[in-house]
C-alpha cells in the first residue's frame, strides 16, 4: 500500500467515525422521541414545535382504586404548581377529592375532580378575550396575559374546576406563572407533558401504590388509556352536556 | 341657558348635588383601588359565588339603561308626539345608567387595567364579547339620537335613529339576559326565558329610573315635572311594565317547578334558602311589585309623589330581585354527580355563604353616583329638560 492510499484510508476511517459520532445521538434521540408514541405516553417537544391535533391527552380515574382520605394527588398538584394548599373559600384548588355517597345504596366513593379538559369547553366559549383556550392536543389552558379576571368562565364551567386568584401570590414556580386577578385551573401539568413527562397527580397516585389514574393519548389505540376505555365501562361527568371530556371515570355510572 | 342655571338657587343646588355625587364617586373609586391592591379576598366573593354585589348594581344599571329609552321610543318609533319633548332626557338617562353600570363592571374585574385587552381581543363565540360591542354601539347610537333630537337640522334623522336605538336596545337586553341564559350547567340560569324576562324587567326599571330623573331635574330647575294627562299615561305604562316583569318572573319559576330536577333549587330560592326567599318575596314581590302597583293604580294615590315612591320601590325591588337571581343562583351548588351526596374541601354539594363587604357595596354605590353625575352634568350642559308644561295633543287623550 502506497503512502497516499494509506492516508486516504485513514481519512475515510476518521470521517466515517466522525459522521457516526455526529449522527448516532440524533438517531438515538429520534428513537427515544418516538418510542413513547406507540404506548400513548408523551414525548419531548421543542418549544418551536406546535401541539399536535393527532394527540388528545386524557386521564382515566379508577374510582375503585381511589382511597378515601388519600390526598396524594392533591398534595402533589399543590407542590408542582406552587399552590398554597390551603382550603379557604378564596383559595385555589386545581384538584380536589370529592367524597360521594350513593343516595339509593349508601355506597361511598372518593374521586379526584379537576379540569375535565373538554373537547367542547364552555369556559372557552364564554371567555370574552379568548384567554381561555384549548390546545390542539386537547389541553384547556388560561393565557395569563389576556385574562381580564371577569370570572365568566367560572360561571360557565360545569365542574367547578376553576379558581380565581383572590390575593397576591407567593412561591411561584418558574414553569407555572400565576397572578392575582386571573383565573386558573389544572393545566394537566402541560410543562411536564411537553417535556415527555406525566402529570404530577398521576405520578403521586402511582407512587402511593394506588395506580388509580392513567394518563395518555386517547387518540392512540395502542395506549393503555385507550385500551382500558375500550375494555371497561367508563363515564364522563355531566355527560348530558356533551362536552366530551378528556377525563374519564371508571366505577361511577355514566 | 340651561334650566338648571336659571336662578341662583338652582345654580347653588346644582353645584351642591354635583359635589355630593362626586364625593360618593371618589369614595367608590377608593374602594375599587383597595380591592385591586388587596385582591378580591377583601370582598365577600369567593370561588363559588364569583359574582357579587357589584354585579347586582352593574346589571341593574345596564338593564335599566336600555329601558330608560322607552320614553324616547314611544315618541320616535310609535309616533306618540306627547312624549317627544321628554325624549332627550330619556336618551341622556340611558347613557348615564349604562356608563355607571359599565364602570362598576370594569372596576370589579380581576385585572381592570387590562381593559385595552378586552377592547382588542374578541372571542366572537362569547356573548360577553358581543355585549361589549352592543354596549359601545348603544353609546354611539344614543349620541346620534341625542344630536338628532337637539339639533333642528338633524331632526329628519330622528325617526330612523330612534328605530335603530329601539332595535339595538332590545338586542342589547337580549344579550344581557343571555349572559345568564347561556350558562347551561347552572340550574338557576340556563333558560331561554331569561332574555325576554330581562327585556320586561328593563321596561319597568328603566321607566322608573327615567321618572325619577325627570322629577328630580324638574324640581331642581323649579319647573313642574309633568303635564297631568301625560303623567297619567306614564303612570299607567309603568304599572303595565311592572306587571309584565312579574309575569316573566312567574313563568321562569313555574317552568322550573314543573321539572323534578329543579325542585330542590326552587325550594331553596322560594322557601328555605335564607336570605333569598325573604328578599324575593318581601323585597321584589311585595315592596318592589305589589306596593308600587297599589301606588300606581289606586284612585286616591294618583299624584306624582305616589308615582315617585312607586319608582323608588321598583328600583329597590330590582336590586332585591338581582341579589336573589345572581347571588342565590350561584350559592346553590353545581350538581356534578346526580344521585350522589357530595362533599369536599371546595364546597362541593353545599350551599355557599356570601357576605358582601363594604368596599364592594361602595363600588356599587359609585355606579349609581356616576350615573347621577352624568345625568346632572348632561342636563346642565344640554337643553335636555322638557318645557314646564308638556302639551297633550287633542287626538291622544289618556286612555
Amino acid at each position: 500500500m502506497n503512502p497516499v492510499d494509506k492516508r486516504r484510508r485513514e481519512f475515510l476511517g476518521s470521517a466515517a467515525g466522525f459522521a457516526g459520532a455526529m449522527i448516532a445521538p440524533g438517531v438515538f434521540l429520534y428513537d427515544y422521541a418516538n418510542a413513547g408514541v406507540s404506548d400513548g405516553a408523551s414525548r419531548p417537544r421543542s418549544p418551536a414545535e406546535p401541539a399536535s391535533a393527532s394527540v388528545r391527552w386524557g386521564m382515566l380515574i379508577d374510582t375503585t382504586k381511589c382511597a378515601s382520605g388519600c390526598r396524594e394527588c392533591v398534595d402533589a398538584c399543590n407542590r408542582e404548581n406552587g399552590l398554597p394548599g390551603t382550603t379557604r373559600s378564596t383559595d385555589s384548588q386545581w384538584i380536589r377529592k370529592v367524597d360521594l355517597k350513593d343516595l339509593r345504596t349508601g355506597k361511598a366513593l372518593s374521586v379526584p375532580v379537576m379540569c375535565q379538559h373538554c373537547a367542547e369547553p364552555p369556559c372557552v366559549d364564554v371567555c370574552p378575550t379568548g384567554a381561555s383556550f384549548k390546545r390542539a392536543d386537547g389541553i384547556v389552558l388560561v393565557d395569563r396575559h389576556t385574562c381580564i379576571g371577569c370570572r365568566y368562565c367560572m360561571m360557565a364551567c360545569p365542574y367547578k374546576a376553576r379558581s380565581f386568584v383572590h390575593e397576591p401570590t407567593t412561591g411561584q414556580k418558574p414553569d407555572v406563572p400565576r397572578g392575582k386577578g386571573c383565573v386558573e385551573s389544572c393545566t394537566l401539568c402541560v410543562h411536564k407533558v411537553d417535556r415527555g413527562g406525566t402529570p404530577s397527580c398521576v405520578e403521586a397516585c402511582s407512587a402511593a401504590g394506588h395506580g388509580a389514574i392513567v394518563f395518555g393519548d386517547l387518540n392512540d389505540p395502542q395506549s393503555e388509556i385507550a385500551k382500558r376505555i375500550r375494555e371497561v365501562a367508563t363515564a364522563q361527568l355531566r355527560a348530558d352536556l356533551r362536552t366530551d371530556n378528556g377525563v374519564r371515570y371508571q366505577g361511577i355510572p355514566g | 341657558m340651561s334650566a338648571l342655571a336659571s336662578s341662583s338657587s338652582a345654580r347653588r343646588a346644582f353645584w351642591m348635588l354635583l359635589a355630593a355625587g362626586s364625593l360618593v364617586l371618589a369614595v367608590a373609586l377608593g374602594a375599587a383601588h383597595y380591592m385591586e391592591e388587596h385582591g378580591h379576598a377583601v370582598t365577600g366573593m369567593n370561588n363559588q359565588v364569583v359574582w357579587g354585589l357589584p354585579h347586582v348594581f352593574a346589571i341593574f344599571l345596564i338593564v335599566a339603561a336600555s329601558g330608560a329609552l322607552n320614553v324616547a321610543s314611544v315618541g320616535s318609533v310609535f309616533g306618540e308626539t306627547a312624549y317627544k319633548p321628554l325624549a332627550p332626557l330619556s336618551v341622556l338617562t340611558t347613557v348615564a345608567l349604562l356608563a355607571g353600570g359599565l364602570m362598576v363592571l370594569v372596576l370589579d374585574l380581576g385585572r381592570p387595567e387590562r381593559l385595552v385587552v378586552a377592547a382588542t381581543h374578541y372571542n366572537f363565540r362569547s356573548i360577553f364579547a358581543w355585549n361589549m360591542i352592543l354596549y359601545n354601539g348603544l353609546f354611539a347610537i344614543c349620541a346620534l339620537y341625542l344630536w338628532s333630537l337637539l339639533e333642528r337640522r338633524m331632526g329628519a334623522l330622528t325617526g330612523t335613529v330612534g328605530l335603530a336605538a329601539f332595535a339595538w336596545r332590545i338586542i342589547l337586553t337580549t344579550g344581557t339576559g343571555s349572559i345568564f341564559g347561556f350558562l347551561v350547567s347552572r340550574q338557576a340560569y340556563a333558560s331561554g326565558v331569561i332574555a325576554p324576562l330581562f327585556i320586561a324587567l328593563s321596561l319597568a326599571w328603566g321607566l322608573a329610573a327615567f321618572y325619577l330623573a325627570q322629577c328630580g331635574l324638574a324640581r331642581l330647575a323649579g319647573q313642574e315635572a309633568w303635564d297631568e294627562a301625560l303623567h297619567a299615561r306614564v303612570r299607567r305604562l309603568l304599572g303595565i311594565f311592572v306587571i309584565a316583569a312579574l309575569y316573566f318572573v312567574v313563568v321562569h319559576h313555574m317552568t322550573n317547578l314543573y321539572w323534578a330536577k329543579q325542585a330542590a333549587f326552587e325550594r331553596f330560592i322560594l322557601v328555605s334558602g335564607t336570605p333569598y326567599p325573604a328578599l324575593l318575596w318581601g323585597g321584589y314581590v311585595v315592596l318592589g311589585t305589589a306596593v308600587p302597583l297599589l301606588l300606581l293604580f289606586h284612585p286616591r294615590l294618583s299624584g306624582p309623589r305616589a308615582t315617585a315612591a312607586a319608582s323608588v320601590l321598583v328600583s329597590l325591588g330590582a336590586l332585591a330581585f338581582l341579589y336573589v337571581f345572581i347571588i342565590g343562583g350561584q350559592a346553590w351548588p353545581l350538581e356534578i354527580f346526580p344521585g350522589y351526596e357530595a362533599s369536599s374541601s371546595f364546597h362541593d354539594g353545599r350551599v355557599d355563604g356570601y357576605s358582601p363587604s363594604l368596599p364592594e357595596f361602595l363600588l356599587g354605590l359609585g355606579g349609581l353616583a356616576a350615573s347621577f353625575l352624568i345625568g346632572l352634568a348632561g342636563a346642565r350642559a344640554l337643553p335636555i329638560l322638557a318645557p314646564p308644561k308638556v302639551a297633550m295633543p287633542a287626538a291622544a287623550p289618556a286612555k
